[in-house]
């Protein structure tokens, strides 16, 4: 094989202290910094029209982010839809998510909200209707209605924080569900502070 | 000259006067969504577009026929995109490029991509079956706005004849402003049929579009205090500088305050590679100066580079010392790939003498720029070329950048050859070197020669040194440039294999050449005879000046087939995702 250039070997070259990890950052040698993953509510206020969630969800697809939830709807302006985003990424991951999002044209706002914010989320829990009352009893625990009663079925809406149905669909599992449906969270800045 | 103007319609007024004069071109009226469209084109300031005709797109065609824009018909799609993605990097207008719906849309994927990654403004127009029947699977139909727009900065479906104006004067307004990228208007036939009297007006960015011009005055202040205190400061300028017509002040700051600088590839120019100061550019393939730099700089005043990873090789261990100051117009680049210690986000020109003010004297930093200039001499770029070998590629490189004036543009495809001639050729200014670097498009250079030619002054030699699996993916718009008569000549630096893929094999696939090798390669300047185009074969030394004079004395396309030692290979080499200081000098070190 012909080719090749002149000049000190690689191990012959001096090489200098320090070191990033692999996210970029310059850490001393002796710490290992790796950012734990972290959840982070993001609040987008976008033009309503046709491709905006396509091109939103399409973005977070290629970019690899760990979405968690993703909900939409339109707002008092009838140009603007809001939507909620759940994500579980480290530090920088999130920095970068909120910057890509706002970079896209049809994008007019981005928040982080904070951990106080109200986080709401609905679900359709189906179950067994053999114990209609009980259900019923269930239900009134977690501040939730029965929205449709069958011979064979008893439905009941409930909503609440992600924790709260989690536990609702826990403990309904012993009536036996037969089907459920949850809408992912919505969210929406405490007192006067403006979500975006 | 566009067909339409080589063929004069044959108007009542022109027989009228028997033909002695050359009947004016109508000015446009808009009477429907297609007159709209190329109003708005003609309103953005577009002089020039590259395109294929197709069913859905007629009408806009039809449109052009009474508009002095001038057209160049492209034998593939893909070749449109480049052409236009080139003319953009040389003139720094917007390129446009058009195409019909269904297979020519998809046919400038390819194209915009590219376009994409190294932030180009090209816009695209694409024809669309009529609204009515969109999602019905209809005759070419495909979801092109779907499609692109992961690839493109910003897309449009257009709905309404009234309105199809300011649509296409906006795509043309956002790709060039801030950080540029390409823009495309999907133009449903209905829609550019449908009538309408309505004058699109000014091209305008869309109102949530407001890119930051000038960086923070208290982060500059920051930034500048680590300057002043800087031991071994390393500017580095990327593909942002020539963007944003930054050169000239970059270039000023860091003579002002004699700080040596290294360029991405995309970045090749900014700083005339001759300069004392420049250790030329940094990465996978670039000098073992600038890659020892980028090692042991303990500030990297980076500007407008996105930190690829063809330059930064492994992120744990790129400028592992270095404090990074890092000025970018595109707030997403801020510590994307690599942590920005003191962000900048603003346009290049405007940031940089933001800093210039900022700086009060120049860092104390002779020892480092020694240093630099040591490793300059212990890595020199240099090879050997013994007559009894066959010839190499480097030569050549060097023989056209001496024949050729300093106002020479180079176009290339991707591969060695793209490696040798940014290694071998001295650039000296920006817009002279127009490549595919962020998706490495194989079969860039020859339609980006055309685009080039188009963009640039009478007296730029454009030279479009090419691979031969390269040339091979784009032959077709050889045609393109016979029938416009483009003086361009192309230099194929032919081995017979896909170069940098037998580069790694031999590398790291134990030699195992599969499907590497071009042994079934046409004679390529009989295939230019073919296209009507000038063609020469070149074996030996001898015969390399004379075949460039020739090549480059024809006022036409020309080319010229170099028979290239088949065992060369690219060096110095970071292998992927290494240590930039761990460079390989040959194939022994790999």
């Amino acid at each position: 094989m012909s080719g090749g250039l002149e000049g000190p070997e690689p191990e012959e070259r001096p090489t200098p202290e320090g070191r990033r990890n692999s996210q970029g950052i310059r850490i001393d040698p002796e710490v290992e910094a790796e950012p734990d993953a972290r959840r982070a509510v993001l609040s987008a206020l976008v033009k309503h029209e046709p491709g905006v969630l396509a091109n939103i969800s399409g973005l977070f697809r290629r970019r690899q982010f760990n979405i968690e939830s993703l909900t939409v709807g339109p707002t008092t302006d009838p140009d603007r839809a809001r939507i909620t985003l759940e994500i579980e990424e480290p530090e920088p991951g999130i920095e970068q998510a909120k910057k890509q999002l706002q970079k896209l044209v049809p994008v007019i706002a981005v928040t982080e909200l904070e951990a106080s914010a109200i986080r709401r989320e609905l679900a359709l829990i189906k179950v067994d209707g053999s114990a209609p009352d009980q259900v019923g009893a269930v239900a009134e625990m977690y501040d939730g209605k029965t929205v449709d009663v069958s011979q064979e079925s008893v439905t009941v809406e409930i909503t609440g924080s992600e924790q709260k149905i989690d536990a609702a669909v826990e403990t309904f599992g012993r009536f036996g569900i037969h089907e459920i449906v949850r809408t992912g969270t919505a969210a929406l800045e405490r007192g006067t502070h403006k979500t975006t | 000259m566009s067909e339409r103007t080589t063929q004069p319609p044959e108007t009542e007024e022109a027989t009228d006067t028997g033909g002695e004069t050359e009947p004016e071109p109508t000015p446009t009226t808009v009477t429907d969504g297609a007159t709209s469209t190329v109003r708005a084109l003609e309103n953005a300031g577009i002089e020039v577009m590259f395109g294929v005709q197709g069913g859905a797109i007629m009408p806009v065609y039809d449109a052009l026929w009474d508009s002095d824009l001038r057209h160049v018909m492209m034998a593939h799609e893909q070749g449109a995109a480049h052409a236009a993605d080139a003319y953009n990097v040389v003139s720094g207008q917007p390129g446009v490029c058009l195409a019909t719906s269904g297979p020519g849309a998809t046919n400038l994927v390819t194209g915009l991509a590219d376009a994409n990654m190294d932030s180009d403004a090209v816009v695209a127009l694409t024809g669309q079956v009529p609204q009515h029947m969109v999602g019905s699977d209809a005759f070419q139909e495909t979801d092109t706005t779907g499609i692109t727009a992961p690839i493109t900065k910003n897309n449009y479906f257009a709905s309404d004849p009234d309105t199809v104006g300011d649509t296409v004067g906006e795509a043309v307004a956002l790709a060039s402003s801030g950080r540029p990228g390409p823009t495309l208007v999907d133009l449903p036939k209905d829609v550019t049929n449908g009538e309408t009297d309505r004058e699109p007006g000014m091209p305008q960015t869309p109102e949530t579009y407001t890119p930051q011009d000038e960086a923070d005055e208290a982060a500059v202040a920051e930034a500048a205090r680590a300057i002043e205190s800087a031991e071994k400061p390393l500017l580095l300028f990327g593909g942002g500088v020539v963007k944003a017509n930054a050169s000239d002040v970059a270039r000023e700051f860091a003579i002002e305050y004699d700080i040596p600088v290294v360029t991405t590839m995309p970045g090749i120019g900014t700083m005339p590679e001759d300069h004392d100061l420049c250790l030329s550019w940094a990465g996978m393939h670039g000098t073992g100066y600038a890659n020892m730099a980028i090692n042991h700089t303990d500030l990297l005043i980076a500007v407008g580079t996105r930190f690829d990873d063809r330059l930064t090789g492994g992120i744990e261990t790129f400028a592992p010392s270095a404090e990074v100051i890092h000025v970018d117009i595109d707030p997403a680049e801020i510590s994307k790939n690599i942590h920005a210690d003191y962000p900048l986000i603003g346009d290049a020109g405007r940031v940089v003498e933001q800093l210039h003010d900022a700086v009060s004297e120049a860092p104390d930093a002779d020892e480092w720029r020694e240093q630099c200039q040591t490793w300059k001499a212990e890595y020199p770029m240099d090879y050997a070329a013994p007559d009894d070998e066959p010839l190499k590629p480097q030569f050549v490189v060097e023989a056209l950048d001496e024949a050729t004036s300093d106002e020479a543009i180079v176009t290339s495809g991707v591969g060695q050859h793209q490696m040798w001639a940014s290694q071998y050729w001295t650039f000296r200014d920006p817009r002279k070197w127009i490549s595919s670097h962020g998706l490495g498009t194989m079969g860039y250079g020859l339609p980006a020669a055309i685009g080039a030619r188009l963009a640039a002054d009478g007296d730029e030699e454009v030279v479009c040194i090419d691979g031969d699996g390269s040339f091979l993916m784009t032959v077709e718009e050889l045609s393109v440039a016979v029938r416009e008569n483009l003086d361009i000549t192309v230099a194929i630096l032919n081995n017979e294999y896909i170069g940098m893929v037998r580069q790694w094999q031999d590398a790291f696939f134990e030699g195992r050449h599969m499907a590497a090798g071009y042994s079934w390669i046409p004679e390529f300047d009989k295939l230019a005879e073919a296209f009507g185009a000038r063609g020469w074969r070149v074996d030996d030394y001898d015969e390399v000046a004379d075949a460039i004079e020739e090549a480059l004395a024809y006022d036409g396309p020309s080319v010229i087939d170099f028979h290239i030692d088949p065992a060369e290979n690219v060096y110095p080499m970071v292998p992927s995702g290494g240590a930039n200081d761990k460079f390989a000098l040959s194939e022994d070190q790999l």
